[in-house]
């Protein structure tokens, strides 16, 4: 018996076990799966039902969480039947799947939407290596997030050589604050992987090295993490640098973002992204919430001074209405479908369908400023509306 | 949150005493002072701030300091990432003497049929093939280039009116794109032409190997036809005419013009603006005359100064920002270069502005009756009788004897502008480059007396000018950011 979120359970004859098991959804009705377990039990097919939990308030329907409602053939889950937890850890149908590699981190930003647990989490290795080679062979992209990815070393960088060889034409990028590339051998031996394609997408958040190291809440970070940009650069291994917008990085956004183009110009891609209201950024979010009229203006000059010094640059997470028009060109449908929020108005919006939404988590902080547009095609058309770029 | 630290806590604060990063300064006449590192970042500092900053009392609570560490000019012991930047930055910015030969100019003519009082190459009217080049000296001079490490460059005919001479300029296309091919090597091509014979059957040829026309473009047809003097008054209309077909068949950006600044240009940038924008240019590159060739039998080229010049510039660069104020995109092209390498780590490849020089290096050029060259001034001043920057012959010579000569060497390790009397300590040092040919044609030496030199007067005279902009008007200034080539 499998203890969801929302005051349901999934019911079923878990076999015994490890600590989880790791199956794939055979067939799926409104409350029941058949799952072929295969990782963490001897091999067998169970079939279990979602039902209301004993402890539920009275609810008319079974309510499921938005991740788990979508849930469908060809998708991974993992049982945990000693805490009764249930993860999804692959959805076919998603456009981009992240795995969680580690709960560990050595940062501690302000504004984490996972925050770091100080666990002993190696089983999730386990898992995920358990379904690389189950993985459909035409998948797009996979991605893998932390945590800290990388701290899990050796272990994690078997997953990315086994990756290579079972889904040589996936995309794989990697969410890592980079510090650990500061060490010539970490950064020679990612390069030594040899995957096809490989980035790393690494957040930076100032030209400033206290202000980066606030942010995430070690001291010595920033020098740490441009220096791993750096070594990864020079083995030419692709490189992403990420940035969360909100009150303590857009003081000096433009500024740094000409310390970008100046120092860092090999990096592949510059994403500016805006806040997602999860983990500790839901606590903190008084302190770190910009109205986003705020930023709109520092947010089209950080844009354009990347692009124009010959950066590839991308605004992440924010709906065009929120953005000037000049910066609205370098918007990205970033939002997984799940998390993704539109309001009524925007039905009559004329780049409703170019728009990526806002989270669901910001919607009320958002919704003040969300104003239909209405222009004519030939603005609309400046509007990069799909480019198979990483997602958040 | 009382799990998280403040802000305070990740600067060290008591070990707050900076070292100083290499760098220089220039008074500005605003008062305000211009200074630039190793690598050319740059900051205009007030004169406190300089102050405070060069006697060590700058205090991190400042706006200044921050810049000033962030751009590399004062070193922390908070971070010390700095020098693993510069180091890179460096390293970027010397990138080009890695490359060889990035542009390899053929005249495979000295013909012409247009008389220009100011032609820098003195071309010849004589209607004889001994100012043709000829297929042996062509294929001897692709021989030798494709013998270079060069992976990738750019092969532009000139003259002359190369169209003169277009039966070789096919033999050249084609045999170079079979030697790339079977050498891995890409190879790219522009034609410099006045557009008076363009037929349709070179257009079809251009459109079939991908290549480019460059122009002239002096003004209105009354300016061009008194600069540009060819039989039947009718330069202006050739050339216009040519850029419209040009455009249609190959499409917008298959022709770029120059124009040339000559006295009767002086009061009319505007008009001449004007004209580049009626034929749906949107680029035009402010040139003055260079000291070569009839420009200088004609006294043209001393028919004005510098500082003439740079008053036709100025009025020139506003009215151009004035246009993209309203919305219309317009670049000038020498400002372009120069905030290539003021705005990026990177070197910028318009080889006037290189140090160390690109004569011989980035650029070679095989003249019609087979000598080498360092670079096109090279050949003009040899057209008035000084070879001294002849680097060999395409019959004779090896390619290591053509690039290891005594003269090229001396002329380029002697102009590096660290080096450099009065460019050593100037605080634009990295927006400029060495012209060792500009310097030997006006002062019989290839670093010249630089208070002296005409280039030095422009150069100085476009960097204040561009940094002014940037300080006043905050809107010009992302203009000119967006300037910015690739």
């Amino acid at each position: 018996m499998i203890h969801l979120s929302g005051g349901c359970k999934l019911a079923g004859e878990w076999p015994v076990s490890g600590p989880s098991i790791v199956g794939e959804v055979m067939s799926r009705d409104a409350d029941q799966l058949i799952i072929d377990c295969f990782f963490g039990c001897e091999r067998q097919t169970v079939t279990a039902t979602f039902q209301l939990s004993d402890d539920a308030s009275p609810t008319p329907q079974l309510a499921l969480s938005s991740e788990l409602s979508h849930l469908g053939v060809g998708d991974f889950i993992s049982i945990y039947p000693k805490s009764g937890r249930l993860r999804v850890l692959f959805r076919k149908e998603s456009q981009t799947n992240n795995f969680l590699v580690t709960e560990v981190c050595d940062n501690y930003c302000l504004m984490c939407s996972q925050p770091p647990r100080k666990v002993n989490d190696e089983r999730l290795l386990d898992e995920i290596a358990a379904i690389v080679p189950r993985l459909p062979k035409d998948l797009h992209e996979i991605g893998f997030t932390g945590g800290e990815p990388t701290l899990r070393g050796e272990r994690f960088f078997s997953i990315l050589r086994l990756l290579r060889d079972e889904l040589p034409a996936t995309a794989v990028h990697v969410l890592s604050n980079g510090r650990a590339f500061s060490r010539p051998e970490l950064a020679q031996a990612w390069a030594d992987i040899r995957h096809p394609d490989l980035m790393v997408g690494i957040p930076i958040y100032s030209d400033q090295s206290d202000i980066h190291d606030y942010v995430v809440q070690a001291d010595g970070a920033f020098d740490e993490t441009v220096r791993g940009v750096l070594n990864l650069k020079a083995l030419r291994q692709a490189v992403e640098v990420r940035i969360v917008l909100h009150r303590h990085t857009i003081g000096r956004l433009e500024k740094f973002a000409y310390f970008i183009a100046r120092n860092l110009s090999a990096v592949d891609h510059v994403a500016l992204m805006g806040l997602e209201l999860m983990g500790f950024a839901v606590a903190h979010q008084d302190d770190l919430w910009i109205d986003p009229r705020e930023h709109e203006r520092a947010i089209t000059r950080a844009a354009q001074t990347l692009a124009w010094a010959g950066l590839r640059v991308s605004i992440y997470n924010l709906p065009l209405c929120v953005l000037s028009a000049d910066a609205r060109r370098y918007a990205i449908r970033s939002i997984s479908d799940w998390k993704r929020e539109y309001w009524q108005a925007c039905s009559e919006c004329s780049l409703r369908e170019k728009c990526g939404g806002a989270f669901f988590s910001s919607r009320n902080r958002m919704e003040p400023y969300i104003a239909p547009i209405r222009e004519l095609v030939e603005s609309a058309d400046s509007v990069i509306v799909e480019e198979p770029a990483r997602r958040a | 949150m009382a799990r998280f630290k403040p802000l305070e806590e990740f600067f060290a604060q008591e070990l707050h005493e900076y070292e100083f990063l290499p760098f220089k300064f220039h008074r500005l006449k605003t008062g305000r002072v211009f200074v630039s590192n190793i690598v050319g970042e740059w900051l205009v500092l007030d004169t406190q701030t300089f102050e405070l900053f060069t006697s060590s009392s700058l205090t991190p609570a400042s706006a200044a300091y921050a810049d000033l560490r962030a751009r590399h000019f004062l070193l922390d012991r908070d971070s010390g990432v700095a020098v693993d930047l510069l180091t890179v930055k460096l390293r970027q910015r010397l990138q080009h003497l890695r490359s060889v030969f990035g542009l390899a100019i053929f005249v495979v003519t000295l013909r012409c049929e247009h008389a220009c009082p100011y032609c820098q190459v003195s071309r010849q009217s004589d209607d004889h093939a001994a100012f043709d080049m000829s297929p042996a000296y062509a294929d001897a001079a692709l021989k030798l280039l494709f013998a270079s490490p060069a992976r990738e460059f750019k092969i532009e005919f000139q003259g002359g009116e190369p169209l003169l001479n277009f039966g070789l300029i096919q033999h050249i296309v084609l045999e170079a794109k079979r030697l790339a091919e079977v050498s891995g090597k890409s190879v790219s091509f522009v034609i410099t032409s006045n557009l008076a014979l363009l037929t349709d059957d070179v257009l079809a040829f251009c459109a079939e190997h991908d290549i480019l026309l460059s122009t002239s473009l002096d003004g209105p047809a009354e300016l061009h036809n008194k600069n540009r003097p060819r039989r039947g008054n009718n330069s202006h209309q050739l050339a216009t005419d040519g850029i419209r077909r040009v455009q249609n068949r190959l499409g917008a950006d298959g022709v770029a013009a120059l124009m040339t600044t000559t006295k009767a240009s002086l009061d009319r940038v505007v008009d001449i603006i004007d004209e580049y924008r009626s034929q749906d240019l949107h680029e035009i590159f402010l040139r003055p005359l260079s000291p070569y060739g009839f420009a200088v039998k004609t006294k043209w080229f001393k028919a004005y100064d510098q500082l003439e010049w740079l008053r036709f510039y100025r009025e020139g660069l506003r009215y151009i920002i004035d246009l993209n104020r309203r919305g219309e995109r317009f670049i000038e092209l020498y400002a372009s270069t120069i905030l290539g390498k003021m705005l990026t780590s990177r070197p910028g490849n318009y080889v006037d502005m290189m140090n160390p020089a690109g004569i011989g290096s980035r650029v070679i050029v095989f003249n019609y009756d087979g000598d080498i060259y360092a670079s096109d001034e090279a050949r003009m001043l040899a057209e008035m009788g000084d070879k001294t920057f002849r680097l060999g012959n395409v019959g004779a010579d090896s390619l290591a004897e053509v690039v290891l000569s005594d003269s090229l060497l001396d002329a380029v390790e002697g102009t590096v502008l660290e080096s450099a009397p009065m460019c050593s300590d100037c605080a634009f040092q990295h927006y400029c480059g060495a012209d060792p040919v500009y310097h030997h044609a006006t002062q019989g030496d290839p670093i010249g007396h630089k208070a002296f030199s005409g280039f030095c007067d422009r150069q100085m005279g476009i960097f204040e000018e561009l940094i002014e902009l940037m300080e006043a008007d905050p809107e010009a200034a992302r203009i000119l950011s967006s300037w910015v080539r690739q």
